[in-house]
């Protein structure tokens, strides 16, 4: 339990998805508008991000590695990725129509987010348990998550500054971004896991 | 000779596009990910943009040829499949040959499936046009992508290790910035060259 606890706290905090490893910055960058829609983009990654973590996990372990097939997992990965992002919005349409209204336009977008693959990825390199890669899957998905929040927030502040012109739009809201992964530094000095 | 002439100068014109004007790095702000995180070095970065660019022109070329027989609902997936295909293909190779450039580049060589520049001129261009210019875009593209990181590996390379290609530059006393091979300054970094492409774009209109 101890061990699960640290590792959440890891993926949320020191090795953070966007500040401290890229993973996901498309999303990060384009859909950090306003608050709202990063945060509804934040719910939708949580949730395909450990359902397919939980999948491709299955897939490897009870398929590709019984036959020899380790080096067909990006393709696998894509595919099953693909596969239950399309499952989950046909779910959500039909189940749970309030949840569809609120996340549906996201889940598109998500099948190419390199978050949900590079996490999928991540859980077979560092040979996490099921129980591991659940838990990576979905505490990774949640410091995207804080930290596209906190990226919009700042951003709708950022329209009512005025930057020299040539940093208007992308490099004055990447320069934040780097503020911000510079403050997440801090994080890196704590050796837990 | 006029009509080759006149095919070369489309080339040169369609090439232009697609490194300087369309650059997708500096201009369409497309496939961030791999551009701020394989940067921290000049080989990294060149190893990442021509891995990018040899997918890019590959999937192009296929899709282009078999944009006739996609049917229209499913294309995505095709798509991904295809990418995919030569993604493993590239990862494969790099590994027999180059070991230690797909020992630092990691799963961002796997990553390069969701790359969106990929998916963007797949669906923008490919899916569209004849199999020579697909070809062409997808080098095109890829060159401006592969230039692009190369100018942010040279600058955090030399500012963060005080390196270029891996040789010492400055000599012993030279203390290294290392804020610029971190992860914020990849954002920093990149924060002022895309300000400094915009403010010489708006000096020459």
């Amino acid at each position: 339990m101890k061990e699960i606890f640290l590792l959440m706290f890891s993926a949320i905090f020191i090795e953070n998805f966007i500040f401290a490893r890229f993973y996901g910055c498309c999303p990060f960058l384009g859909v950090s508008e306003k608050p709202d829609t990063a945060l509804g983009m934040g719910m939708a990654v949580t949730f395909v991000m450990t359902v397919s973590s939980a999948a491709t996990w299955t897939v490897y372990e009870y398929l590709l590695l019984p036959f020899g097939l380790q080096y067909l997992k990006t393709i696998a990965f894509i595919l099953v990725i693909a596969g239950l992002v399309q499952f989950i919005e046909m779910f959500l349409k039909k189940f749970v129509p309030a949840l569809y209204s609120s996340l549906g336009i996201f889940l598109p977008l998500i099948t190419t987010n390199c978050a949900v693959l590079g996490a999928a990825l991540t859980n077979i390199q560092n040979g996490y348990n099921f129980a591991e890669s659940v838990a990576f899957g979905f505490s990774a998905a949640l410091g995207f998550t804080m930290a596209i929040v906190i990226f919009a927030g700042v951003r709708a502040r950022l329209r009512l500054a005025s930057p020299p012109k040539p940093f208007k739009g992308m490099p004055i809201a990447l320069l934040t971004a780097g503020l911000i992964a510079m403050a997440f530094m801090g994080f890196s000095g704590m050796r837990i896991a | 000779m006029e009509k080759a002439n006149n095919g070369f100068k489309r080339l040169l014109t369609q090439m232009k596009s697609g490194i300087i004007d369309n650059n997708p790095t500096f201009v369409l702000v497309l496939g961030m990910c791999p551009t701020l995180a394989t940067t921290t070095s000049v080989t990294n970065a060149l190893g990442m943009g021509l891995a990018t660019t040899a997918v890019l022109a590959f999937s192009n070329l296929f899709i282009s040829l078999l944009r006739n027989i996609i049917p229209k609902q499913v294309r995505i997936a095709s798509y991904i499949v295809i990418i995919s295909g030569f993604v493993t293909a590239v990862e494969m190779l790099m590994k027999a040959y180059l070991p230690s450039l797909d020992e630092s580049l990691g799963v961002f060589i796997s990553l390069i499936v969701v790359n969106c520049i990929i998916l963007a001129r797949a669906e923008a261009f490919a899916s569209k046009n004849k199999p020579l210019p697909s070809l062409i875009d997808g080098i095109s593209i890829g060159l401006g992508f592969t230039l692009a990181l190369a100018l942010l590996g040279t600058v955090r390379e030399i500012i963060g290790a005080g390196t270029f290609f891996g040789v010492p530059l400055f000599g012993d006393a030279y203390q290294p910035a290392q804020l610029f091979i971190m992860p914020a300054g990849a954002f920093i970094t990149l924060a002022c060259l895309m300000a400094g492409v915009n403010y010489l774009r708006s000096r020459k209109r």
